[in-house]
């Protein structure tokens, strides 16, 4: 009933077909909490919009939020927070997060596996991050 | 009657996507490469490439980190699109694990003034490569746009829209970056007729609507 009512109104081209695409299926509820970590991943690939230390915190505050609903952290938001703890200087931080990573998406084991060898060398020769 | 042409195509889907290569690759995770961009506008890249990785987490795949592959790609002397998506498939399977890779072109990012009015627009097309076989999985192409504002529309990308309309109101990029989040959800959301297949991580894995 709902498309009857849409399509009296009117509505055309590109609208249509996107609400005949979603004819079948109610939004499902999301599977991870996601809350601003798009934006803040947009603005680390756009220099200057929010400093490292500001988009820590930003992030921690979302995974406590999750936590505490029990919600799951999107793939990649422990190792995008883990490369903000390496720029701000906490190597020991940023391959706790690695870690963690791994063990919550296994399907990165091989890329964060190549970091933490990356990271272990840098430490151990004191490089520049 | 415009009533009589509607309501069948909701019952038969369009001619429906030869998912053969998809179904038998079985790709677990997606390596979203840095959009190339037809667009004179500098962020689009970074807009449409950003927003690429909520459609495709939430229809079940594991998705590289986005800002950390581009530091990845950039220390090993990769800075541009162009460059990324020229890199082979087996490289990029070797280096990074990913099962498939996500080549995404803008094609239109940003806002077009006229007389009385103004339009933002985000169209966008992607291509997913089997990163173990260089095979083709699926591709597809979606746009969005702020002339839509007015239609009334169902279902999530509605809700999307009305969403979007509410942040609207910043500078011309940000409008811009809010389209780009309808135009991927449009072309990577899963499932959808004709759209991505979902992944192991899904509760709808390898349904197609």
């Amino acid at each position: 009933m709902k498309l009857i009512a849409h399509a009296t109104r009117g509505a055309i081209g590109i609208a249509v077909i996107s609400l005949l695409a979603g004819c079948a299926t109610p939004p499902p509820k999301t599977l991870y909490s996601w809350e601003n970590f798009t934006r803040l991943q947009y603005e680390t690939l756009v220099p200057a919009e929010t400093t490292p230390d500001e988009q820590i915190n930003q992030l921690q505050l979302q995974a406590e939020r999750a936590a505490a609903a029990g919600d799951a952290l999107p793939p990649g938001f422990r190792a995008h927070l883990g490369m903000l703890y390496l720029s701000a200087g906490n190597t020991a931080e940023a391959g706790n997060l690695w870690r963690a990573e791994k063990v919550a998406f296994p399907e990165s084991a091989l890329y964060m596996d190549k970091l933490l060898n990356r990271l272990g060398a840098a430490d151990t020769k004191q490089v520049k991050q | 009657m415009a009533l009589a042409i509607f309501l069948p195509a909701c019952a038969t889907p369009p001619t429906p996507y030869d998912y053969s290569a998809f179904k038998q690759a079985r790709p677990a995770s997606m390596l979203v490469l840095p959009p190339l961009n037809d667009s004179p506008e500098v962020n689009a890249t970074a807009g449409v490439w950003a927003h690429a990785v909520r459609p495709l987490a939430e229809g079940g795949y594991y998705v590289f980190p986005i800002a950390l592959v581009a530091e990845t790609f950039r220390q090993n002397g990769l800075d541009n699109a162009a460059d990324i998506q020229e890199v082979s498939p087996q490289k990029l399977h070797e280096f990074f694990g990913a099962d498939a890779a996500v080549y995404i072109r803008v094609i239109d990012y940003g806002t077009t003034y006229k007389v009385i009015s103004s339009d933002t627009r985000v169209a966008v097309e992607g291509r997913i490569i089997d990163l173990r076989s260089g095979q083709l999985l699926w591709q597809g192409q979606a746009a969005a746009s702020s002339a839509e504002q007015q239609q009334n529309q169902g279902g999530l990308i509605g809700a999307l829209v009305s969403a979007v309309i509410k942040q609207i109101g910043d500078t011309v990029t940000d409008a811009a970056f809010n389209y780009a989040a309808i135009a991927d959800q449009r072309l990577l959301a899963a499932p959808q007729t004709n759209g991505v297949l979902t992944g192991p991580r899904s509760p709808h894995y390898q349904q197609t609507k």
